[in-house]
């Protein structure tokens, strides 16, 4: 399978609350709740790590799920932010300022 | 989109995170407007490495949804530092300004630091009904050609329309005037007492008459948009907190005080003294706020308006009770009473 790289989208906001990320988009106030995984991908959507690393070392450890499973349905989750803007997705590493920083958690 | 924000509300509001805050960065302003509750001098605002230090005490608080307002903003030399550092923290920004000093380039730049929203103070849709009201010459022309810059780029912008004694019945022409520029609208027939407690202002509100015009008008409510008549007050609803104002929401003024919401001026601390989290988290002030549940208004727990009414603390606080009524609620609510039967005859 070829590597994906994601990175976060640009005119973004974003916050963490609890082990959710809300995201809000200035262009059209499209409002997004990614769930606990979706944190873990959106945190570490730096472009240039592989989707396939960040699974492995980001999501495998957390959860009791198999690396192929656990990435065929990264690979769809992220596809499905990228058809709305909230992540770039791409085979190539990303890096530049059109991306939006990573939302910072809420101290609790 | 709109039961996805009641979720973040509520969480907000179970983890008690601050997610809405509205941050005057000056009251210094460039207009005089007739209806204004500030106090326009400049008694020593936040300097730029203050203002980003409560950003970043915001951002790491919980806070998404921020307002950066005055006073005109853009009177600051440092706005658009301050405002791409809170882009650069992630907060979803909107700005309320008098637009009359944003030029192309300034639009532009807007556009580019990812702002959701602009909204745009405008009162008629006369110059000299506009400029009356604000009492500079020329900022009604100055206005609109920055509404049409920033459109121009692809911005939201809301025109707010504030309704008082002299212009009145030049609402509809600014609907069709934002109409016009592609910008939504939104009337606002609230006028509050100075922030000192001065409530001359409140002579400038609409008389009762106007009001209830207001709220029978279909261009402004809909076909459909009759409510249903005021029902036994809800013994549920009785332990909800009458609004979000210190409980998912609070204010920062130029000067660093915090207070529960913009329009409830209850000082609840200062960040030149204290960090954002000490008082967000121990202000006896925000405390008591929190404390109150609807039950505990001893006058709007049993009003047979209740479930019509949009009370304000902060505008009963001014009045010189947090748990009282507000005048200004109560006759909104019967005029809205009055008004759904009305429309139910019709």
């Amino acid at each position: 399978m070829t590597d994906l790289y994601i990175a976060r989208g640009p005119r973004l906001a974003a916050r963490v609350l609890a082990s959710e990320t809300v995201i809000l988009k200035a262009d059209d106030s499209g409002l997004y709740v990614l769930n606990e995984v979706g944190t873990l991908l959106w945190g570490a959507a730096d472009g240039t790590t592989p989707l396939a690393t960040i699974v492995e070392r980001v999501i495998c450890p957390q959860f009791d799920v198999d690396e192929a499973s656990a990435l065929q349905d990264a690979t769809e989750f992220v596809r499905e932010l990228g058809s709305h803007n909230i992540l770039s997705v791409s085979d190539r590493p990303m890096t530049g300022p059109d991306t939006a920083p990573p939302a910072e958690e809420a101290a609790r | 989109m709109s039961s996805l924000l009641d979720h973040v509300m509520g969480r907000a509001t179970d983890l008690a995170l601050p997610i809405s805050v509205h941050f005057d960065l000056t009251y210094r302003c460039n207009e005089r407007c007739v209806h204004c509750y500030l106090d326009h001098e400049d008694h020593g605002e936040l300097t730029t490495s203050e203002v980003k230090d409560v950003l970043d005490q915001l951002a790491a608080a919980g806070t998404l949804f921020l307002i950066f307002s005055g006073g005109e903003l853009l009177l600051r030399n440092d706005f658009f530092e301050l405002l791409e550092y809170a882009r650069g923290l992630a907060f979803d920004v909107k700005l309320k300004t008098n637009a009359i000093l944003i030029k192309e380039a300034d639009a532009i730049r807007i556009r580019e630091l990812g702002v959701r929203q602009v909204q745009v103070s405008i009162y008629s849709h006369r110059a000299e009904v506009h400029d009356a009201i604000t009492k500079v010459a020329g900022s009604f022309d100055r206005s609109i050609a920055a509404i049409r810059f920033l459109k121009a780029q692809g911005l939201r912008v809301l025109i707010a329309n504030v309704l008082m004694r002299q212009n009145v019945g030049d609402y509809p022409g600014v609907q069709a005037l934002a109409a016009g520029l592609g910008a939504e609208f939104t009337l606002d027939p609230t006028i509050t007492p100075k922030m000192d407690g001065d409530a001359s202002v409140l002579s400038l509100r609409i008389p009762t008459t106007h009001l209830l015009q207001v709220f029978t008008d279909k261009s402004l409510i809909g076909e459909s948009a009759v409510t249903p008549p005021p029902g036994a007050p809800d013994l549920e609803a009785m332990d909800d907190a009458p609004c979000s104002a210190g409980h998912a929401a609070c204010y920062v003024s130029p000067y660093g005080d915090i207070f529960p919401c913009v329009q409830f001026p209850l000082p609840s601390g200062n960040l030149r003294r204290e960090r954002f989290e000490d008082i967000w988290r121990h202000s006896k002030q925000l405390e008591e706020v929190r404390a109150i549940r609807l039950r505990d208004l001893p006058t709007c727990s049993v009003c047979s308006l209740q479930s019509n009414c949009t009370r304000c603390p902060g505008l009963a606080y001014m009045e010189g009770n947090m748990r009282g009524p507000s005048s200004a609620d109560c006759e909104k609510s019967l005029m809205f009473e009055q008004a759904r039967s009305i429309c139910e005859t019709n």
